[in-house]
């Protein structure tokens, strides 16, 4: 991993670092991977992922939550009419 | 005046129903104790201005004869649990000014039984870290010393009940975060089976490790609050029923996995106090079995895998533009940097960068689905050694708690986790109990033992706490 690693995973993760905190973070990352990286000798070929997945289903039912439409909107950072109003995207 | 100190979730509750005080003097008792101790301490972000309206409204329902377990109890929440209209930030500067537009599904419990909400208590920013030293609100001090870290992340909620600041409070505990504070400041921290507190209102860091978990100063009053906020929710689509995990009878035998306890990283001090606390199990007719674990040692590395990966997930809806914090760049993707920059430190960074990686093209396979392929050994180890012992258990922490500022490499807080995080890469009920003190430069720091058991299996570490407990 080297400094062009860390840019582009910010970049990825949308977050914007100084050269400083690129630096320190490249350097933190080499640790924590050295350390996880031990999973590589991990043998667990017989071993199939398994997932606890299934389906949750409940009624079609409009149930009332307690939602107050005024906190929401009181929490965005530009509002128009009661509408969440954000930069244009293209 | 009320003694706080002995006073206990069960013997409150008999005073209260008694009229030996009423819940507006015990809520006063807490808010002048959190006056005195919290600027030093801070286990607090906010204590709420309505206490003791709260407290009166319990003390009208006791005057009705109604009686509930945490009716007029002052408990403490963690800064991520959701009140509605009450500001919850994560202890971050992203979500600083944010209001709950709803009530957490614990919350909406305990306001049904009458419980006193005193405040939000401090975490490590989005419950990432060990220490507490991670909140963007300063450090949370460990009552024993306050040189030294309370743990974390529920470091805020832990303080609150070890100080006499709360009765009884919620953490959240995703790799020990209930549990390893608990240990460092000499309570109980109890982490139940995956999905059997409803997350609904949880802020959350990795979905498939995070759990609501009662801390407080004995085993029954954890199982008081535990009992209190259990149960399957819609709201969940991941909570689990009364059926969804099978009974076994009693063995009456303990698993240790002596190769982990035994291994380096642990000190010294720790392991005598484990042999210790084995020896008095064994007087009260349990058997202490050896056990091995194939792939136990790689949970800690597993884990830096998986939940980074679902925190980075997580968090990226934390982007300033629905709510939080705001940053105007000059166009959007702009405004997606400039406000992720500001809004989160250091760890969260640290693990939203590391959860990208291990999720990106070309290293998926070697770290992402291999960390899930161990996930599913280890959690075929765990239910295979079930099979002959009732618990398995461990010291909670490798060390005491640590001074704050001393560990300046994330891997080396990463490493306290090594006994906690196996139960949520399990995904198995655990309680951490005080097991002693060690003597540390004059102060006498707690330690924790923990014990795990089978899915579902809450009830057994009630069973065996209290009885540890008492001896």
């Amino acid at each position: 991993m080297d400094i062009k690693d860390v840019e582009n995973l910010a970049k990825l993760a949308r977050i914007e670092l100084s050269e400083e905190e690129k630096r320190e973070t490249l350097s933190d990352m080499k640790d924590i991977l050295d350390y996880v990286k031990q999973i590589e000798n991990v043998r667990v070929d017989d071993i199939k992922t398994e997932y606890d997945i299934t389906n949750v289903w409940r009624e079609d039912e409009i149930e009332i939550q307690d939602f107050s439409k005024e906190l929401i909107i009181g929490q965005f950072p530009d509002v128009q009419n009661g509408f969440l109003k954000v930069k244009k995207i293209l | 005046m009320i003694d706080l100190n002995t006073l206990t979730i069960v013997s409150a509750r008999a005073k209260l129903d008694a009229k030996e005080f009423s819940a507006v003097q015990l809520a006063q008792g807490y808010l002048d104790e959190i006056k005195k101790k919290n600027g030093e301490l801070n286990a607090y972000l906010e204590v709420y201005d309505d206490v003791l309206e709260q407290a009166k409204v319990a003390d009208d329902m006791i005057a009705k004869g109604e009686s509930y377990p945490l009716l007029g109890i002052p408990l403490a929440i963690k800064d991520v649990i959701l009140i509605k209209g009450r500001r919850v930030s994560a202890a971050s500067k992203m979500l600083e000014n944010y209001v709950a537009s709803y009530d957490a599904t614990v919350i909406t419990k305990l306001k049904k039984q009458g419980a006193i909400f005193l405040g939000r208590t401090n975490t490590d920013e989005f419950a990432m870290g060990g220490s507490t030293e991670n909140s963007a609100y300063g450090v949370t001090k460990n009552p024993h010393d306050v040189s030294r870290v309370a743990g974390g992340s529920s470091g805020g909620s832990v303080v609150a009940v070890a100080a006499n600041l709360a009765l009884g409070a919620l953490g959240s505990d995703t790799g020990g975060s209930v549990r390893e504070p608990a240990a460092f400041c000499g309570i109980v921290g109890f982490k139940p089976t995956y999905g059997r507190v409803s997350r609904y209102g949880l802020i959350a860091m990795g979905s498939s490790l995070d759990c609501i978990g009662p801390i407080a100063k004995n085993v029954e009053d954890a199982k008081i609050i535990f009992n209190a906020v259990d149960g399957q929710d819609f709201l969940d689509s991941t909570s689990i029923t009364d059926t969804t995990y099978q009974k076994v009878s009693l063995k009456k035998v303990i698993g240790v996995p002596f190769d982990l306890v035994n291994g380096e990283g642990v000190s010294k001090e720790v392991k005598e106090s484990f042999n210790q606390s084995i020896k008095k199990l064994e007087t009260i007719g349990f058997t202490i079995k050896d056990i091995t674990l194939k792939n136990l040692d790689a949970a800690l590395a597993t884990y830096y895998i998986i939940m980074p990966a679902e925190a980075s997930t997580n968090l990226s809806r934390f982007d300033g533009v629905r709510y939080g914090l705001h940053k105007d760049g000059k166009n959007l993707l702009e405004d997606y940097m400039l406000s992720k920059a500001s809004g989160f430190g250091k760890e969260v960074r640290r693990r939203i960068l590391l959860g990208t990686y291990v999720l990106s093209h070309g290293y998926y396979d070697a770290y992402y689905r291999k960390a899930q392929n161990v996930r599913s050994a280890l959690k075929k180890e765990f239910i295979k050694a079930f099979d002959d012992v009732d618990v398995i258990i461990t010291p909670t922490v490798p060390f005491v708690a640590w001074k704050i500022g001393e560990k300046n490499d994330p891997v080396s807080v990463y490493l306290a986790d090594i006994f906690t995080v196996t139960a949520n890469i399990v995904g198995i009920p655990a309680i951490s109990i005080p097991s002693g003190n060690i003597l540390t430069e004059g102060k006498k720091l707690p330690l924790g033992i923990q014990f795990m058991a089978p899915h579902g299996r809450e009830d057994l570490l009630f069973e065996i706490g209290n009885k540890f407990e008492a001896l």
